[in-house]
Formats: C-alpha cells, structure tokens, sequence
C-alpha cells in the first residue's frame, strides 16, 4: 500500500510518499501522480521518500520515467530522505548518479532556484 | 540436513507479493540478518515478476513454482516457469550510461548484485532460474571452562 500527500512550498510542489513503490498499485498511484502534476503545469516536483518501506525495480523504473517526464517538461524532479535500503538501490543501480538527492527540505526547495542543483547530478 | 518447501502460483501480480512474502519467512528460518533476508526476498520478488510478466505472460493457465532448499551451506531458491522462454542474457546492462534512463531491465542484475550466484535454465518447458545464498559459517563454539 502506498501513500500519497502533495503540498505546495513556494513553487514547489512536495509529494510525501509513505509505504511500498513496487510493480502494481505503487509504481501505478506514482505515476499517476506525476502526470497530473505535469498536466498542472507543476513541474518542480520534491518527491519525500522518507517514509517508503521498499522499492522494486518496478518502482525505480516509475522514478526513473518519472524524472524523465519531467525534465522533458522542462522542470526538475528531486529525491528527499533517502532511507537506508532504498539509498542503497540507487547507489547499486548507478540512479545516484542521476537524481539529485538531498536531505534537507528547505536547502531541496532552496535547490530548485539555484544553477548546480537544477543539474540533477552528483 | 535439507530442508525443502514449495510453492506453486498463478501467473498474477499478487503472486509476486507472495514469493517475497513466503522467501522473507524461509530465509528468517534460516537465520540470515534483516538485510540479507530483505535482499534474498527482493531477488524472489525479481526474478517471480519476470516469470509472471515476461515467462508466463500473465496467462492464467500456467503457474509458478518457487522451491526453496535449505542446507547448512546454502539457501537454494527454484523458480520455473511454463513459458516460452525469455532470455535474460540479452537484457541491456542497465548501468550502462545510455541505460541509466531507461524503465525497465533492472530486475534480473538486482537479483545478481543481491545473491551469490545465478543460473539460468531456459528449456522448451519454460525457464528455470536458480539462486543461491551461502549462508554464514556458524561461529565456532568457545572451549569449555575447565
């Protein structure tokens, strides 16, 4: 089961996810959720992965065409709270190369409007 | 002494909930730490989706079956498929950099960063996938006090 909260900061929108991204339901409500975002015209999105338990390739797969989606967008996608094991995915997947990750709120939202964070590398 | 334990499941998304499930419980029993248990369960989880979706294409006439085989030495996991077979050796390396972006081709190199070894078996009656986790040489026992 996955869940979902979006809150707008500034100009961007923070989308607090808790539970399991995984093939299914999960990696579904994400992508669904990014997509109407998109179709908002809300393209800074800071997605707050605290409280996921657990992501399966399928649910890198949603983060991944999700990111995708919205730099084509012309916007940028950000990573918030990291746990453990899902830091440990996207460091073994190389994903940590793509996403910019951050671990403080403020300083991700802060990120949006600054040249080295829109860059979206590590 | 080996300790064996089969499951048999349909060719369904909630399936592949039920192989994680069934090899976190197996790979507790067996006394692997929460990681290890955590990325035994998610190469199950893997490698059953790929049967599910690409082996058995959802078709609800054929099954999964997952054997789990505990020895001292290792947790050997079996999971077969009656499909048509799906050459995992031919999935583009996903961390190549062209890669990186793409949605999908994750699952089986996740199973091999998490296991210690994985075979293969493709056949004309489906494809077999083997995965191996060594399981830590018990401690030796302290001498008794004298």
């Amino acid at each position: 089961m996955i869940k979902v909260t979006c809150r707008r900061i500034d100009s961007v929108t923070v989308v607090d996810l808790g539970g399991r991204i995984t093939l299914g339901e999960g990696a579904t409500v994400l992508r669904d959720t990014i997509r109407e975002l998109l179709a908002k015209g809300d393209n800074r999105i800071l997605l707050n992965l605290g409280d996921v338990t657990y992501i399966d390739s399928s649910g890198l797969g949603e983060l991944v065409s999700g990111f995708s989606l919205v730099r084509k967008s012309g916007g940028d996608l950000k990573l918030l709270h990291l746990t453990r094991k899902v830091h440990d995915l996207l460091q073994i997947t190389k994903l940590y190369t793509v996403f910019d990750v951050q671990d403080d709120e403020a300083r991700a939202i802060a990120a949006f409007d600054s040249p080295a964070g829109a860059s979206g590398a590590h | 002494m080996a300790q064996r334990q089969a499951i048999v499941l349909d060719s369904r998304i909630e399936s592949v909930d039920q192989a994680e499930a069934t090899a976190e419980r197996v790979a507790a029993s067996a006394g692997f730490d929460e990681s290890e248990r955590h990325r035994i369960a998610m190469a199950v989880r893997e490698i059953t989706v790929n049967a599910v979706m690409h082996g058995n294409a959802y078709d609800r006439g054929k099954k999964v079956t997952i054997e789990f085989q505990l020895s001292p030495d290792e947790l050997v996991v079996k999971i077969s498929d009656q499909g048509a077979g799906f050459d995992m050796e031919v999935v583009a390396d996903p961390l190549a950099p062209e890669n990186l972006l793409r949605a999908s081709g994750r699952g089986i190199f996740l199973a091999r960063a998490f296991m210690d070894q994985v075979d293969v078996q493709p056949s004309s009656a489906g494809t077999s996938v083997l995965l191996i986790k060594h399981r830590q040489p018990p401690l030796p026992t302290p001498p008794p006090h004298k």
